[in-house]
């Protein structure tokens, strides 16, 4: 907070200046600020679960009762099956590395089936698969995560109540098109529900409280918070980029209609994690992203204050610099909220914000730090500080925004046949059958010599290999490659001339 | 198994079908491979293009490429080299004429057999004094857009200028290499075969420069028995080597988050706290981009093949893979000295891992091992300088690899 402080004392000077200007000047009412994109609101409509991809169950439903594993259901299922986990305790991390598998909790008189992972276990339920499904489960007691997610894309985790499970409660990473909905989460050290490095996703009806942050949007793009109650964490509402990722924007972010209440809650993050920098009371905070609406929450006894503006310097938090990340919040716009009470017992930095514009009202609204573009309307209804310099929005609703999931779901991660073929021998056969040198097996000449219009031949072979010839090494079986696969490399062997 | 290395050893003699030396007692009519390493197809415009599992993974177009999760897409490679300019490459890498006293070639510190690393702390070049730092592995720099631990190059290019050109580790200058090139009647002949349309007799650095990242970016390792389990065999890994990878991908461990697959590196600067026991700080990435919060941040290097490049870290601290892990574990800033202030990245924390989870960690990563693409080292040199370890080690270790 010490680089927070000398910056802060800068813009006090800084800040003065615009006041002083703005007594003698007024407001540059008539400067349209400009207007992001997705006011035009291109034809996005709302989605349910199955028409994003996840949930379908086309295939077999598994039964999973207290003694069983979910886990080994996991295994033995295939794309498009269900797995209903019935109603006990249960203690293990499920992990899913396959498309379309949905876990769902039965929830039979108020019993709820529990993953409890007794504060030994890491992470409840990882998947990496596309159109998982995560549902009516209570998970508790991880040291990690409750839902992870890594690179699935076509996600929805709805309905599950998260208490105490370390890092994060709900943590999609990488995916594309999701739905996080009507989970309850409690008790987390950093995000409860955190977005991180996604694409379009909506989190919605939610009630996140007592966690350090609530909802955190990070380096993510296209997400739409809404209709979400945030209260008593330390933090309510975050939309962050963060240098040092892999992915180096976030913008696009729509947070309205939600209840930001009361995020008074002392930080109890880990040392050296970004959250542990938030001063306890902050409601909004929006740090380096860009295209950020804020719209019709109701934002309320946030005793730092309601929404922060920063950019990265100003953020007091001790990362590493990426000279590929701009640090600044540039075209927010800060639409009608409902605001009172916030700022009541600011840390002492805006205690000295407050001084000096001789305010004993706390902030409602504090933007500090570089940037551009950016807008509020009907400022006068807020106590604020630092934006003065921000224009009148040209937009007052983003009504034309339904959603930010995709119309389509992202499409399933599967080519022609005849691809797979060409990229399986080169990607993984041609190590050992050049086509027409010897390496470690018999050239692809050798091979088509043999089995000319046989791929069937081939695919018998090399699924169960028989040591053929007494000048070469004998053959692995190569039945990790799926049927199709080992079909498909066949006929695309017996195809290739150079 | 003995009985497949005895024929493998008999049958090198009629192997090698590229590169042969027609005459090789007179040292002429060297002819440059004219197929694609393993992993490229040949295309009709003879450029040698990647083909991988990996790419089927670019239809979805729901992920970004690289960063993380077990089908993802790779970043964007560096191919498009055609098989003569790879070959030439590979002589040009292999040969220590290319030194300033023709004692040390780019495979001293690059070894095939070490992962093209050297199995040393800190790499030795022909001062033999030991370097600052540890040399990286080779394997899938095609997909890298930072070199040097400390990301001071974007190019295969500007890197190589830097051990070539160095005192200590190849010491030789720009005028004394290409003098000494273009004094060897058989690389001309192999530049002119690999270069067709070059406009100059001579030799040029360019073409010297392009050849070496041509073979370096034939590197490629996307065969391991994870790959297999990425791409749906589940069978391919051991329940402990599940466990390691989920331990891996966990948000207690995190390595997943900077080591993000499909290479297992973000390609990202970091500062992780590392001391520096016996020497003074090394500053890291500060010095090449003139910022002060990165002093100690380096590259965070890829895992690929990382069981065979032992010691660990970018001064070669850490003997063993589950010393390197076990720093991660022992707390945030640790080693970090009083005199130093240092922005650790955050992921690093104190995820108090058990002894058993290093060792899960430990079988994971080496799940990541693949060597099936491993070029052959040149029978001879076209600068007649003989190699010490003749023998093509590729044919050996491949099949040992074979599970």
């Amino acid at each position: 907070m010490k680089l927070f402080l000398k910056v802060v004392v800068a813009l006090v000077l800084f800040g003065g200046g615009i006041y002083l200007g703005k007594v003698f000047f007024g407001r540059s009412k008539n400067i349209p600020a400009p207007v992001p994109s997705y006011f035009n609101g291109d034809g996005a409509s709302a989605s349910d679960s199955a028409a994003m991809g996840a949930g379908t169950v086309t295939g077999k439903i598994f039964e999973i009762k207290p003694g069983h594993s979910i886990q080994a259901a996991v295994g033995q299922a295939n794309p498009g099956d269900l797995i209903r986990i019935y109603p006990g305790v249960y203690h293990e991390t499920v992990y899913i590395d396959k498309d379309n598998i949905s876990l769902q909790g039965v929830i039979e008189n108020g019993e709820w089936p529990i993953l409890d992972g007794e504060k030994k276990m890491n992470d409840a339920i990882l998947y990496s698969g596309n159109g998982t499904l995560i549902e009516n489960i209570k998970i508790t007691n991880y040291k990690g995560n409750g839902i992870m997610g890594q690179a699935g894309n076509n996600y929805v985790i709805r309905n599950n109540w998260i208490v105490d499970t370390g890092v994060y409660g709900i943590f999609p990473q990488f995916g594309k098109n999701g739905l996080v909905e009507r989970n309850i989460l409690t008790g987390i050290e950093d995000a409860a529900i955190y977005i991180g490095m996604c694409d379009n996703v909506d989190v919605r009806f939610n009630e996140v409280y007592g966690n350090v942050a609530g909802i955190e949007i990070e380096n993510s793009r296209h997400a739409l918070v809404e209709y979400n109650y945030t209260h008593n964490n330390t933090g309510g509402i975050l939309a962050f980029l963060t240098p040092g990722l892999p992915i180096k924007t976030c913008f696009d972010v729509i947070i309205r209609n939600n209840y930001v209440l009361n995020n008074n809650t002392k930080n109890f993050g880990a040392v050296g994690s970004t959250v542990s920098h938030i001063p306890k009371g902050t409601g909004v905070l929006i740090m380096a992203a860009d295209d950020v609406t804020i719209e019709n929450n109701i934002i309320m006894g946030n005793e730092n204050s309601g929404i922060t503006i920063t950019d990265y310097t100003n953020a007091g938090v001790n990362h590493a610099n990426d000279p590929e990340s701009e640090p600044n919040a540039d075209r927010i716009t800060l639409l009608d909220n409902f605001m009172d009470k916030n700022g009541s017992d600011p840390i002492d930095e805006i205690k000295l914000l407050m001084k000096m514009k001789l305010s004993k009202k706390g902030l409602d609204i504090i933007a500090v730090g570089g940037g551009e573009g950016s807008c509020i309307l009907n400022p006068d209804r807020y106590v604020t500080f630092g934006v003065d310099k921000y224009l009148t929005c040209k937009a007052s609703d983003t009504h034309a925004v339904k959603t930010y999931l995709l119309a389509k779901p992202v499409a399933p991660r599967q080519t022609t046949v005849a691809e797979k073929g060409k990229m399986t021998y080169y990607g993984v056969c041609s190590g050992c059958h050049a086509y027409n040198t010897r390496l470690v097996g018999p050239p692809v000449v050798m091979v088509q010599a043999v089995y000319k219009s046989n791929p069937k031949g081939i695919v018998d072979f090399i699924t169960n290999p028989v040591h053929k010839r007494e000048d070469y090494p004998e053959m692995p079986p190569q039945n990790y490659l799926s049927p199709e696969t080992r079909q498909a490399v066949a006929e695309y062997m017996l195809s290739i001339t150079k | 198994m003995k009985r497949i290395l005895i024929m493998l050893l008999l049958g090198i003699g009629v192997i090698l079908t590229c590169g042969i030396f027609l005459k090789p007692q007179k040292m002429t009519g060297l002819k440059l491979c004219s197929t694609c390493p393993p992993g490229f197809e040949l295309t009709d415009s003879n450029q040698c293009k990647l083909r991988s599992l990996y790419q089927l993974y670019e239809s979805g177009k729901g992920n970004e490429p690289g960063v993380g999760g077990l089908r993802t897409a790779l970043p964007e490679v560096r191919d498009g080299f055609t098989p003569q300019q790879i070959d030439l490459g590979r002589y040009l890498f292999f040969d220590p004429v290319l030194s300033g006293n023709q004692t040390v070639s780019c495979a001293s510190c690059h070894q095939p057999d070490k992962g093209f690393s050297d199995g040393l702390k800190t790499s030795v070049g022909i001062s033999h004094k030991p370097l600052k730092r540890a040399a990286p592995s080779l394997w899938n720099v095609a997909f890298l857009k930072k070199f040097f631990w400390d990301a001071r190059a974007k190019t295969l290019e500007e890197q190589m200028t830097g051990p070539l050109y160095s005192a200590d580790e190849m010491g030789t200058t720009r005028e004394q290499l290409l003098k000494t090139l273009n004094g060897i009647g058989l690389y001309r002949d192999l530049f002119s075969q690999a270069f067709p349309d070059k406009k100059s007799d001579d030799i040029v650095l360019n073409e010297v420069y392009l050849a070496i990242a041509a073979f370096e970016s034939s590197l490629i390792s996307l065969n391991s028995r994870y790959d297999q389990y990425a791409h749906g065999y589940h069978e391919a890994l051991t329940k402990n080597e599940i466990e390691g990878l989920n331990v891996f991908r966990s948000f207690v461990a995190r390595c997943a988050e900077c080591h993000t697959p499909p290479l297992f590196t973000n390609q990202q600067v970091a500062v992780i706290g590392l001391a520096e026991p016996d020497r003074s700080f090394d500053s890291g990435a500060a010095r090449v981009f003139h910022d002060s919060t990165l002093r100690g941040a380096f590259k965070v290097p890829s895992l690929r093949n990382a069981a065979l490049t032992a010691p660990y870290s970018h001064s070669g601290r850490f003997e063993k893979l589950e010393d390197m892990i076990s720093f991660y574990t022992k707390g945030r800033g640790h080693e970090v000295p009083a005199t130093e202030e240092l922005h650790i990245h955050w992921h690093i924390w104190e995820p108090g891992l058990s002894s058993h989870e290093i060792s899960l960690l430990s079988d994971f990563i080496k799940t990541l091992s693949d060597e099936s693409f491993k070029p052959q080292v040149p029978e001879i040199l076209p600068s007649g300088i003989r190699l010490k370890n003749k023998l093509s080690t590729r044919l050996v270790s491949s099949v040992s690899n074979i599970k």
